[in-house]
């Protein structure tokens, strides 16, 4: 199976790599617009700021590569905010696979959330084996409302949308590649889609 | 349920190896990072802090060939701190899979610095260490782990680092770390209702109520320690199971 981890200079991303490598699997780091249409499975990651991650895919042109996809597509993390209407970091504007905005937690809570939350309301294959209520590991200041996509729900002030699917593009909020035995398996699951 | 309070032990490296005489009779090499990174995963530490003293000239590179072996063992976070003071120095740890990194130091002498690492890399991967003192009634910072005063008051400086993008806090009491004796609750719980951002209460922890404390009166979002883990003085499922019993939320 190939597996093709975007590389658009954002963030964090050895560590999908390496998860990966624990599951049995190898994922190649990439740019390449040929090489990402050709992989069995596509995922998205990024961890940063919005705006200069939409401009570095606009420079790369992988902002108009991604929706052509037809393989499954993990976005984790600011990846499947991206992959959302717009945000409102930045003010930018999404992909647009995914029917919502993304907007920020209210300053009743502490922002960033960081720290482990759990998913419930699980929907899809992508959770499969999965229980409700299990705990994965979350880095966000912005979020993404309850919609028609959504497929797993967070509470952090109220629930919001903890993944997102739609066709063939899978979005989750949370890191499934820090967040222990459970994480990785949701990765497994992806690869077996 | 809603996100939870966080255990994570710190491990004080040395020349890529852990230091202070650890003692853990199940493990091969109790000196290794990795391994002793990877007991604590599978006890249900929620993070790790590695926190590097070394001061060769190699530091750099033995340090991030750490961060590369840790990220490719563990499944949870981990944050890495010590000597780091630029952008560059944040790159390589980040490109070599640490999810958040911890600057002191650096940050009190060019406050920029923040501002230049949340803006290259997010807010959420930059932790400030504030480490204070209190000294005639005043939280005074201090540097170079507690030995050099600064002018710069806790309170003060912690509202500067959180506008100036930090995504935590990790606040270490100078007067109780080591005694053992209990987090420094009231200072703490006074920054949780200044700053909006997580605070990682450091320093003092001795038994399991001290945990409660910290988080209840405290009202810290995580809490560091390091002996009372290493000496295995307190285990971290015993913990998590008796903050749950006094009503903490704890990942389980």
């Amino acid at each position: 199976m190939k597996i093709a981890i975007i590389d658009y200079g954002a963030g964090n991303i050895k560590s999908i790599q390496f998860a990966l490598q624990r599951l049995g699997y190898k994922g190649i780091l990439t740019s390449d617009v040929k090489e990402i249409k050709l992989a069995d499975k596509v995922i998205f990651p990024g961890v940063g700021e919005a705006s200069s991650a939409m401009q570095k895919l606009r420079d790369s042109g992988l902002d108009n590569l991604i929706p052509t996809l037809t393989q499954p597509v993990l976005g984790i993390c600011l990846g499947m905010q991206l992959l959302c209407n717009g945000t409102e970091e930045g003010t930018t504007k999404g992909i647009g696979i995914f029917n919502i905005d993304v907007i920020k937690f209210s300053s009743q809570v502490k922002v960033p959330q960081i720290g482990w939350n759990t998913i419930s309301n699980l929907k899809t294959g992508l959770f499969s084996e999965i229980s409700e209520n299990e705990f994965m590991y979350t880095v966000n200041s912005f979020f993404a409302p309850l919609c028609d996509n959504t497929i797993a729900e967070t509470d952090y002030n109220g629930n919001y949308s903890a993944a997102l699917k739609k066709d063939n593009f899978y979005g989750v909020q949370f890191h499934p590649e820090k967040s222990g035995n459970s994480g990785e398996k949701i990765l497994e699951n992806f690869l077996k889609l | 349920m809603a996100l939870t309070k966080r255990i994570i032990p710190c491990l004080d490296i040395k020349n890529g190896r852990t230091v202070k005489g650890i003692n853990f009779i199940n493990l091969r090499d109790a000196g290794d990072p990795v391994e002793l990174a990877k007991l604590y995963s599978e006890e249900g530490a929620d993070e790790l802090v590695f926190l590097d003293i070394s001061a060769t000239e190699e530091r750099r590179k033995t340090l991030a060939d750490l961060v590369l072996s840790v990220a490719s063992t563990i499944n949870i976070p981990f944050t890495v701190g010590g000597g780091i003071s630029s952008v560059q120095d944040v790159a390589v740890l980040l490109q070599n899979g640490a999810d958040k990194v911890s600057i002191n130091s650096s940050a009190v002498k060019r406050p920029d610095l923040i501002n230049e690492l949340a803006g290259t890399f997010g807010s959420q991967c930059i932790v400030v260490a504030i480490d204070a003192k209190k000294i005639n009634d005043q939280w005074i910072v201090h540097l170079v782990g507690g030995k050099v005063p600064t002018k710069l008051n806790l309170f003060d400086w912690a509202k500067e680092v959180e506008s100036r993008g930090a995504g935590e806090i990790l606040f270490t009491s100078m007067d109780n770390d080591g005694t053992k004796d209990g987090f420094a609750n009231e200072a703490l719980s006074k920054l949780s209702e200044m700053i909006n951002i997580p605070i990682i209460a450091s320093g003092g922890a001795g038994k399991i109520t001290h945990f409660t404390d910290t988080f209840i009166k405290g009202k810290a979002d995580a809490a560091l320690a390091a002996s009372v883990f290493h000496f295995k003085e307190i285990g971290i499922q015993t913990l998590k199971k008796e903050l749950a019993t006094a009503g903490v939320s704890v990942r389980l």
